[in-house]
This record gives C-alpha cells, structure tokens and sequence, in this order.
C-alpha cells in the first residue's frame, strides 16, 4: 500500500470513529457500565506505546541494562504523579534522560 | 456582534491554555515522521487528514516497525475507541445540527476540545452552542499544523544523537499522568504494558497495541465489576 493510501485509511478511521457517534448514536444505547469500560482506553492503549520503546531497543530485544531511558521514565512519572502536568512530565524525562546520555 | 461569534470565541479561549503541551507534541511528531522517511508533503498530509496526534504517532511507531498497513490502520482504530466515548457524551448536545455541522464537528473532535466544550455544554442550553467545540477544535487544528510544519524544518537540524524519539513514549506517558493515582488504572497500564513488551517479539503482524489494548481493557471490566461487589 502506498504510503498515501496508508495516511487517507487512518484518516478515514480517525474520522469516523468521531463521526459514528455523533451521527448514529443516540447516547442511550451507551450504558453506565460501557461508558465506565470506555473510560480505560487510554490506560489500556498507551503503555502499549510506551512500554516496548522504553524497555526494548530498535531489534525488539529487552535492553535492561545501562538503559538511561527506564531511569527518565520513572523520573518523569514521578514529577508527573506530583505535579500532575503534562508539560513538567515530558520536560523532566528529556532532561533526566539528556543528563544520564551527556554528562554521566 | 452575534452570539455565535461569542460563543466561537468562547471556546478559543477556553481550548488555549491546554494547547502547551500539544506544542512540543507536534515538533515532535514532525521531526519523528522525516526521520523516519515520510516526505515533508506526506508528513504535512498526515496532520491535515488525521489530524490526531496519538493516531499519528502510532501509524509513525508501527510503521518504522515494520508493521502491515492493515495492523496500523487497526491499531490506529485502537487508540481512537476513546473518540466513540467523546461522540457519545457530545452527541446529545448536537442532534439537532444539520448533517454537514455534524460532519465538520467530527473531524474537530480532538480531546482538548471534548475536554472544554464537555464543560460548557454542560452548562450553556443556547442553540449556538456547538460553536464552542467549532471554536477549540479550529485552535487545536491551527497549532497542530503550524507545530507539524516547524517540526518539518527544524527536523533537519536537530542531531540524532539527541534521542528525541524517547519523546514518544513520554507524551504518552505523560497523558497518562491523571490515571496513576488510580488503583484499577495502574493495575490497567501495567498489564497493557507487560503484554505488549512481551508480546512484541510473539504477537504476529505487530498487533502487539491491538492484543494489549484488547487485554487490558478485559481486565479493566473484571476489575471495576469485582470492586462494586465489594462494596
């Protein structure tokens, strides 16, 4: 598939999952119970981001080891757990992670 | 003056103090998608037509790894089931709009905006109302676009060995913050994130976002229905 073809499809999706609600849906045949289950999509969908790229290296391998990024990661949870922004967040793990590459 | 131009500069005010963090996102995004080989156009096509930035990193993510345009197009769909919360909770406030305003709503509905105009809906009963979401959701699509295209030029003078793509993991880390003082959600995030570093090597396809979203998001159910009996 062309690398356009890929982009107007993900688009298409992204737009429609919007647009089928709005349009289709009329907000009774969503219940409490789905709306709550609905509630951990995205604790359910982005450590699957997050995970891999932090404890595994380009190949897929675990990178365990003298891996500066999980010591960033923990810093920036716990600067984002305190402070409960998203900026502090991703500005305290670059830096930590800038600190433990460059100057350790 | 009318009331929709109020109303419309009503919600650019009430989007703008959320769009901070979506600056360095979008550098971000722009800086990844050259580096990782899609043209300057193709890159700023990707902002214009998705137009979501979790989509947009995970069709970059997946598809430097390597992954099927059917497992991307998939697991974008993932990371956008939460949009079919947002439509739901939004949706009784728009179903007298004409099929075209539903439309060009939909394609507004990024999560800074739903966040604002969540609020005001809520507790503004005026028929213009839905200029609120029109007003947030063209604020969220003007810095998308112009932090993509400073992300396209300064991609080509930030040195690699800055590591940037460790941003990645962090922004979405850090939209994750309001959920690690819950108990069932940090069960929720380390299930999803131990099936997908262990299933990245086994799950065929690169599903791997697809089956830990899938799996997690089962737990979350058990786990909510457990804690009302327990009540």
């Amino acid at each position: 598939m062309s690398n356009w073809l890929l982009i107007i499809y993900c688009g298409l999706i992204t737009f429609l999952t919007r647009f089928s609600m709005i349009a289709l849906l009329k907000k009774e045949m969503f219940n409490d119970r789905i709306r709550e289950i609905l509630s951990f999509v995205p604790s359910a969908i982005f450590p699957a981001i997050i995970f891999p790229a932090i404890f595994l290296d380009n190949s897929g391998d675990f990178q365990l080891e003298n891996n500066p990024k999980i010591m960033a990661a923990i810093i920036a949870m716990l600067i984002g757990i305190i402070s409960q922004n998203i900026i502090a967040t991703i500005i305290s793990g670059l830096a930590s992670y800038w600190f433990l590459i460059f100057m350790v | 003056m009318n009331n929709k131009f109020t109303v419309f500069l009503k919600g650019i005010f009430d989007v703008s103090p959320l769009m901070i963090p979506v600056v360095p996102f979008g550098l971000i995004f722009g800086v990844l998608s050259i580096d990782i080989g899609f043209s300057p156009i193709e890159t700023m096509g990707m902002s214009l037509i998705v137009f979501g930035g979790a989509s947009q990193i995970v069709l970059l993510q997946l598809f430097s790894g390597g992954a099927s345009s059917l497992v991307i197009i998939s697991s974008v769909g993932a990371v956008n089931s939460r949009h079919l919360l947002y439509g739901a909770v939004v949706s009784e406030h728009l179903s007298d709009l004409k099929l075209v305003w539903k439309i060009v709503i939909s394609y507004f509905l990024v999560d800074q905006a739903f966040a604002r105009s969540n609020e005001y809906f809520k507790k503004n009963k005026d028929k213009h109302k839905y200029f609120h979401l029109f007003g947030g959701g063209i604020t969220c699509w003007v810095i998308w676009q112009t932090t993509t295209f400073l992300g396209i030029v300064l991609g080509a003078f930030i040195p690699e060995k800055l590591g940037l793509s460790f941003a990645v993991p962090l922004t979405f880390l850090a939209l994750l913050v309001n959920d690690f003082r819950k108990l069932i959600n940090v069960i929720v995030i380390i299930i999803s994130g131990l099936v997908a570093t262990f299933g990245f090597n086994y799950v065929p396809y690169k599903a791997y976002v697809i089956v830990a979203g899938v799996t997690a998001l089962v737990t979350a159910a058990i786990l909510t229905k457990l804690n009302k009996k327990n009540e």
